[in-house]
This record gives structure tokens, sequence and C-alpha cells, in this order.
């Protein structure tokens, strides 16, 4: 499905070339969910922008169903089937949910159609379907419909940077159960996460690493994850297992 | 039926979404001649003496009826100015519906001047709605300069819907509001420029009385080489609260001169002003581009969403 290659991105910070991704590479097979996950700043979102075309890598390569998409831009990476969950969703004034969920889909869907993709993510549908993607939504809300949106694409490649990030736990049960569901039911589609949570780490077909812009750790969930869990927070121990890597 | 040509009836669908005789009261102007007219039971329509225009009652308590006063100009190089006065009665509840449009596929400039005045009686509740709309491709101008005043007595409720979003060379707008206590005014403008148009828009709203209030929101695009001037004004004479919103987008050489003012003369005032102008958010752009649209399609969904 997906094959990055020796991927750097570097961008200038104060007259330097700071590098962010460092020579990566990895593979996504076909109809498989891996997570990404690692401290905070190691670059995952950037990670998943270069994925989706909205950042230009300094090296490297991308190649997504056999066909070469370094140079292609966004709108094309997408129509060929990629598609991205922003971490921070955009809000946009007088665009409504419908619209936006329709736009996603390529089609004409009708308001029942569409409120199905926001059932699925724990929003009563018929209350928010109208409502404008502004201001006024909260962040979890307007999270929710960012993830809603996404799922309307259905993408062979679908990125979700910190799905979980403002959602409550009800909500968060919710989305478990629409992951599983995506890699359970439908055949060759990948899914690739990014997230801190435990529970999503545990449906993970397999983990990555990221720490400083370094892939420092790939292997299976059962592999991975026992260093990962056992105390209070993934992320503090991503730092522990991070720091057992340097040891080696 | 109407009996109107073809550009006529495309330019009535634009402004006021009407295809055929309107239900209740209304009255069609083409071509500087009113070509249909029907007044109903508590709506009457009169023609003013001496100058072009009409005078329209509004009985008191009259409820969820409607006043359709579209106009449209066909032919290049008319050039008018019609004083409309809508006199509503205590405790009514009415929609109007006005608008203009003008197709001038001529040399000679085509304008139309419609000065609008509302006196709304106590209780009252209006809802206003005005589209603009030109289109044709000859040399000559499409202006529009709309003037609209409102007088509104005690706890009176105006809301208004302006819009201007196509094919207006110039227009100069200008709309005072008087308010007194307990009244509320709600105005929602929406332009939109292309090429070398030019749009001003002075609104000057005066909270005279206890309690009565204003928001006034006008957003607009600028696109190509037009140019937009919004001046808002909101002056509190009495305990009053008043907003004013000034939210623009340009692009390409498109120019805006946003000049809000708020002037309080009362300490128990509230008086409140946003302006912000800016291009589209770029990331808003590269959102609708992950969901496949290209550049330009983005564009387009995020200014018609800005000005629906
Ligand atoms: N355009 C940029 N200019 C300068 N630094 C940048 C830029 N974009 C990202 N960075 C930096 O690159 C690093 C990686 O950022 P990134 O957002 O990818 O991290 P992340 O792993 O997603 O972190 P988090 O877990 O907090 O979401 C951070 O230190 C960030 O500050
Ligand atoms: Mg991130």
């Amino acid at each position: 499905m997906l094959e990055i290659k020796n991927l750097s991105f570097a961008v200038d910070a104060d007259g330097k070339d700071k590098e962010i991704i460092k020579n990566i590479s990895l593979e996504i097979p076909d109809g498989k969910l891996y997570v990404i996950t690692g401290p905070n700043g190691g670059g995952k979102s950037t990670l998943a922008k270069l994925i989706a075309g909205i950042e230009q890598p300094s090296e490297g390569t991308i190649n997504f169903c056999g066909e070469d998409v370094t140079f292609l831009s966004v709108t094309e990476r997408a129509k060929r089937g990629i598609a991205f969950a922003f971490q921070q969703p955009v809000r946009f004034k007088g665009i409504r949910v419908l619209d936006l969920i329709r736009l996603a889909s390529g089609k004409n869907l009708t308001p029942a159609q569409a409120c199905s993709y926001l059932s699925q993510v724990g929003l009563c549908a018929r209350e928010y379907i109208d409502r404008e993607v502004n201001a006024s939504l909260s962040g979890g809300e307007l999270k929710r419909i960012e993830i809603a949106t996404v799922l309307a694409r259905n993408a062979l490649l679908t990125v979700f940077d910190e799905p979980e990030a403002g959602i409550d736990l009800w909500s968060f049960h919710n989305l478990i159960d629409v992951f599983k569901k995506q890699r359970d039911e439908i055949k060759n589609r990948s899914i690739l996460i990014i997230s801190h949570q435990e529970r999503i780490l545990s449906i993970a077909d397999e983990i990555i690493v990221l720490r400083d812009g370094e892939l420092i750790r790939q292997g299976e969930r059962e592999e991975v994850l026992p260093d990962l869990i056992g105390t209070s927070s993934a992320v503090k121990e991503c730092r522990g297992v991070t720091q057992g890597v340097d040891q080696c | 039926m109407l009996n109107l040509s073809a550009t006529e009836k495309f330019l009535l669908n634009e402004i006021a979404d009407i295809n055929d005789v309107p239900a209740g009261a209304f009255n069609i102007r083409s071509n500087s001649q009113s070509v249909l007219r029907q007044s109903s039971k508590n709506v009457e329509i009169v023609s003013k003496e001496g100058v072009s225009g009409m005078d329209i009652f509004i009985k008191p308590g009259t409820k969820g009826e409607q006043v359709h006063i579209p106009v449209v100009i066909s032919e290049s190089g008319i050039k008018e100015k019609v004083y409309n006065d809508f006199f509503i009665g205590d405790n009514a509840d009415i929609l109007i519906v006005a608008g203009c449009g003008i197709d001038n596929c001529g040399a000679h400039d085509s304008q139309h001047d419609g000065i609008h005045r509302f006196y709304v009686g106590k209780n009252a509740k209006v809802k206003y709605v005005e589209k603009h709309y030109g289109s044709g491709k000859g040399a000559g101008k499409r202006i529009l300069n709309p003037v609209t005043e409102v007088y509104m007595e005690e706890n009176s409720a105006v809301e208004m819907e302006m819009v201007q979003i196509k094919g207006v060379d110039d227009t100069k707008r200008s709309t005072i509001a008087d308010l007194k206590a307990g009244a509320k005014l709600v105005v929602r403008e929406r332009l939109m420029t292309h090429e070398e148009q030019q749009a001003y828009s002075v609104y000057t709203v005066n909270l005279n009385g206890k309690d009565s209030s204003a928001d006034v929101v006008s957003r607009g695009v600028a696109r190509d080489n037009s140019y937009q001037k919004l001046d808002l004004k909101i002056v509190g004479n009495a305990p009053c609260k008043g907003h004013t919103e000034c939210d623009s987008i340009i692009m390409d050489s498109g120019r805006i001169l946003a000049v809000p003012a708020l002037e309080a003369n009362d300490v128990d005032c509230s008086l409140v002003h946003e302006a912000a102008i800016g291009k589209i958010a770029g990331e808003q752009i590269t959102k609708l581009m992950t969901l496949g649209l290209t550049e330009a399609e983005a564009e387009e969904q995020i200014i018609n969403g800005f000005l629906r």
C-alpha cells in the first residue's frame, strides 16, 4: 500500500537547516492497522503531512499502491486514495457539517446518509448536520466531525493524527470500535493512526516509534507493546524504550 | 403567468426566487414601469404622486404575510430613482422581499437608486431581504445605489439581509436606523466584488431608546482589482447594546477599507466592534484539498460558505 524510502524533511530555523524527519523508511501493507507513537515533537505529524503531500520532503520517496507519489499534489494524492484526519482540525465560516461530509464523500449524500458517519463517532447526528464548522463547535465536537469527514472518504489509506485528543471517554470507546471495524470489515484498506493511547496501541497490527525525527522501533504489537506499557502512560514509557535503544 | 421576457424572468428568479405570480401583495417593476401589482386585505400598495415609487401600508396586527417588490432592468441606459415607503402597523409581523437585477448588454450605464424608508410600528416584526444582481456583457455599467432608512418604534424588531453577490459595477449603499426603547435591529450584509467593481457601504445606527440593540455584520469578498469600503457606525444615546462586525476576504489585487466607528453618549452603553481582513487561510485550502478538491475548487467552496 504505502512504501516510504529514506525520507527526510528539513525546515529553515534561524538560517540553519533543521532536520525534523531523518532518513525514515517504512512500509504499510494492505489491510493492516499501524500505529505510530513517540514523544511530543518527535515528528509524527510531520510524517503524516509528508504522506498527505502537505509538506514536500527534502529527500527520499513515497510510493502509494505501486506509484511514486512523491511529487504529486495534496489533491492528486487524495484522489488516489489517501485520507488524512488533522491533529488540529480546521474551522470554516459558513460551511456546514453536511457540506463538508458531502465534499469528502464526493457524492451528494442525503442528510440521512451523512448522519451515519456522525453517528459512528458518537455525535447525535441530527443536531449537528446543519451546524457550521465554525468557532461555535467545541474542540471535541470539531475533532469528531473531522474524523467523520475522513471516514466518509472511504479511502484506501487513512491517516488519523491523534484521533483521541479532546474526545470524551464514551466517544473514545466508540472510536476504538470504528477503527477495529474498519480494519476487520474492509478488505485491503489500511489505517495509520498516530496516538499516545494504550487502547489504540493495543489494536495495532504493528507499532512504530518515532523520536527526534528518527524511526527507533518498529515491530508487531505483541513484541513492542509490552515494552511501552506497564507504567502510568505510554509516552513516559516511550521515553523508557528510547533510552533502552540508546544503550544498545 | 408572468408576461415578461426571458431575461426579465431570469433576473426575477435570481433576485427573488420568483418564477410565477407571487402569493400575497406584490409589485413587479420592469424597465421603469410597474408591470404587475396586487394588494392584499392587509397590505395596500399605492403609487406615489410626483415621484416614482410606492407607499406600502401594512395594517396593524398583520401576521405571517409577505410583500414582494422586485425591480428588473433589461434595457441599456435606464437611470431611475425610486422612493418606496413602508408603513408597518403596530404588532404586525411581515416579510418584505425587495431586490434589483440589472442586465446590461448595451453601451450605456443602467442605474437604479432605490430609496426605501421603513416606519416600523410598536412591537412590529419585520424581516427584510434584499438581493442585488447584475449581468450582461455590455460596456455600460450596472449601478445600484440603495438608500435604506429605518425608523423603529418601541419594542419593534427588524432583521435585514442584504446581499450583492454578482455583477454590480458600482454601488453606494447607505443605511440609517433610529431605534426607540426596546427596539432590536439585526443586519446581515454580504458583498462580493469582482474585476474593477467598487462598493461603498455606510451604516449609521442610532440607539436612542433604553435597552435598544443592534447587531450589524458585514461580510465581504474583494477579488481581482475590486475595491470595498465599509463604514459601520453605531451611536449609543441611551443604555443600549451595539455590535458591529466587518469580516472580509481579499484575493488577487482586491482592496478593502474597513472603518468601524462607535460613539457612546451614555454611560450605560455597551458597544463592541470587530473588524478583520485577510486572505483565505492556507490551512482551509489544504484541508479541502485533502478531500480531493483542487485549489481553485477549495477557494470557491470557502467563499461560497463565507458569503452564505
Ligand atoms: N515548519 C516548522 N518550522 C520549524 N519547526 C517545525 C516546523 N514544523 C514542525 N516543527 C518542529 O518539528 C518537530 C516535530 O513536530 P511534529 O508536529 O511533527 O511533532 P509530533 O511528533 O506530531 O508531536 P506531538 O506529539 O506533540 O503532536 C517539533 O519540534 C516541531 O516544533
Ligand atoms: Mg503531532
